[in-house]
């Protein structure tokens, strides 16, 4: 279940990734669809810390994941902030959002709190639409795009050479996802777990509930914030769709897709979706019918995911 | 129309202010009925069978499409009447093949499909009948103004609200007096011992459905008929009704109702003093709502655990 005990998926999933803009084209993708690939997939492990480890249904993560993008892409635009200072305004201002948020929901289970998360993300995407003078409303914002980095004693140029924006983007995934893993695993991780199990009897062990779940949502949005920060600065651009119930709804399928109960799953459900979302709209205009017949299908034949399947395959 | 309103002239500053007020209130309960149809349908949904039915505006959108096709052959009557029963006919067909295997399960999932299934509607319906807004006929005697102080009551917004009056009281009466109706509140409350009792559970289900999507088309034939017809009607009108179910508090049917009207007022209110908040301020009361009584305002203690 949990990162470290699978030692040879691990080396496998470090492999691709370190790889990937390499094995990449030889299949006919693109570097900026690994990068794709990647801030996707750190979107929906995060989701997965909480729906997955924690057991508890968010709808509306979408809504951090947007707050990061206008945070990083304002400050770059507004503030001449450089990259890591843009990220790092993005996941805090989502973070502080989180808090509040969580504030009012942490009480609240199954599907209303499912409905909860998902109306709540729509304030965000309101005002995003509607606050045009700085958000740049319906057209997003743009004139703007990232810098490269200045580290003192060298410069890493990421704006115009798409694999050093991937290594970048992969080394912040690697931090962000190396952090989640120390954290499931901590007993902090393992009262998450027990929640996630029977909540009555966490309670009765003396797990204070609705404070972990609270960390949970806040540790969780923080780093689904940091995808939205990267997706900002990968597309060099950003709108209200950043911010969008349905994009909400793409990261769960993520995380189902690829198997919830499973640390990595998140990544090869995003991998498998964004690569088909990718191939499916850039040859049918029909592509909300497929994505939409990928929802039913998952949800009626692969209700366990990809790694659920196989594990389950692996032991009978 | 605020335009139209500052041009009328007659009547003093205050006067007008008035207008302009009750314009919008009037325009906010219209607004408010339509979410609280809708939200009712889900509502019902939601309390037997624990499915979030996402997919509520796609059929809101088809019912009001359905009827947009039928007009030309049977007029707007015989599809105010024959549409809403179509789309409910549709809504038993998925809730047979796609929705039923899910009861039982992880709420998640049911979610997910319908998630799914909205996508596939509006997609669907985009493909049909193309995606610009196409007009919708309503009879024109509806359509005149039936005061000329107050130029905004015309006779189809008084006719629409006519109409949500009947089918709200229509499906309270249900519920309270019809075996079917008994039925479902016993459900609602404990479905284990109503099946013990010899109630087939899955029929009951099933009706629950189509009662609800009966209630989706017959807001999409009347919302489209005010706000016009595109592919993405349903999608602009769920959130609202998450928003009135959640504002109503869980396992209401009457705070359902008073949730949608109330934020159909309120969001027709911020028209006036602060517009462009006209969509968030109803997810601003939501937040109210949560941090002052977290099961909402007529919901039931334990329902949101």
């Amino acid at each position: 279940m949990s990162a470290a005990r699978a030692p040879a998926l691990n080396a496998a999933v470090c492999l691709l990734l370190l790889f990937m803009p390499f094995w990449m084209s030889a299949i006919g993708g693109y570097t900026e669809l690994a990068t794709r690939i990647v801030v996707m997939g750190l979107a929906a492990m995060s989701l997965n810390f909480l729906l997955g480890f924690t057991g508890v249904l968010s709808f509306g993560h979408a809504a951090y994941f947007g707050l990061g993008a206008y945070g990083a892409a304002m400050a770059i635009k507004y503030l001449d902030a450089g990259t890591i200072p843009a990220i790092g305004l993005g996941v805090v201002i989502a973070t502080i959002a989180a808090m509040i948020i969580g504030a009012l929901i942490v009480r609240l289970r199954g599907v209303y709190f499912a409905m909860v998360t998902i109306a709540f993300g729509q304030v965000f995407y309101f005002i995003a639409f509607r606050w045009n003078a700085v958000t740049g409303g319906d057209d997003g914002l743009t004139g703007w795009h990232r810098l490269p980095i200045d580290f003192g004693f060298a410069r890493l140029e990421i704006f115009n050479n798409d694999k050093a924006f991937y290594y970048f983007a992969l080394a912040i995934f690697a931090i962000c996802v190396g952090a989640m893993a120390k954290l499931l695993d901590s007993p902090f991780g393992r009262s998450l777990v027990a929640i996630r199990e029977n909540e009555r009897r966490a309670r009765f062990l003396g797990v204070p509930i609705e404070w972990h779940v609270w960390l949970s949502f806040v540790i969780s949005c923080l780093f689904v914030s940091v995808a939205g920060a990267l997706y900002a600065l990968l597309n060099n651009f950003t709108d209200p769709r950043a911010l969008r119930f349905d994009l909400s709804g793409n990261f769960v399928i993520m995380a189902v897709l690829g198997g919830m109960r499973s640390f990595w799953g998140p990544l090869i459900g995003a991998a498998i979706f964004v690569a088909l979302q990718d191939y499916v709209s850039s040859h049918t205009q029909n592509w909300m019918s497929v994505i939409g017949l990928v929802f039913v299908l998952v949800v009626r034949f692969f209700p366990r995911g990809v790694l659920g399947m196989l594990r389950s395959g692996a032991k009978a | 129309m605020l335009a139209r309103v500052a041009d009328g002239g007659a009547g003093g500053e205050a006067w007008r202010m008035s207008q302009v007020v009750l314009f919008n209130v009037f325009n906010g309960l219209i607004v408010g009925a339509f979410y609280a149809l809708m939200a009712l349908g889900l509502s019902l949904i939601l309390n037997l069978s624990g499915v979030i039915n996402f997919a509520h505006g796609g059929f809101l959108a088809l019912g009001a499409y359905l009827a947009y096709t039928l007009i030309p052959y049977i007029g707007f009557w015989g599809a105010l009447i024959v549409a809403p029963p179509l789309t409910a006919l549709l809504g038993l067909i998925v809730e047979r093949l796609l929705i039923r295997p899910l009861y039982g399960q992880d709420p998640l999932y049911g979610l997910l499909l319908t998630f799914g299934l909205a996508y596939i509607f509006e997609d669907v319906t985009r493909m049909i009948w193309g995606a610009q807004s196409v007009p919708f006929q309503v009879p024109g005697w509806l359509m005149t103004s039936l005061s000329s102080q107050y130029f905004f009551l015309t006779g189809y917004r008084v006719f629409m609200m006519i109409i949500v009056a009947a089918a709200v009281g229509g499906l309270f009466a249900v519920l309270k007096y019809t075996r079917l109706g008994m039925r479902i509140r016993a459900g609602t409350r404990d479905l284990d011992t109503v099946s013990t009792l010899g109630v087939n559970v899955r029929v009951l289900r099933s009706l629950n459905f189509g009662i609800g999507i009966y209630m989706a088309g017959l807001a999409g034939v009347l919302a489209a008929g005010l706000l016009g017809l595109s592919p993405t009607i349903g999608a602009n009108l769920i959130m609202p009704s998450f928003v009135a179910i959640i504002v109503g508090g869980l396992g209401s049917l009457l705070g359902t109702l008073i949730g949608g009207l109330m934020i159909g007022v309120v969001s027709g209110l911020a028209a006036v003093y602060f517009p462009s908040a006209t969509e968030a301020v109803i997810y601003v009361m939501m937040g109210l709502v949560l941090l002052v009584r977290p099961r909402g305002l007529l919901g039931e203690e334990g329902r949101v655990h």
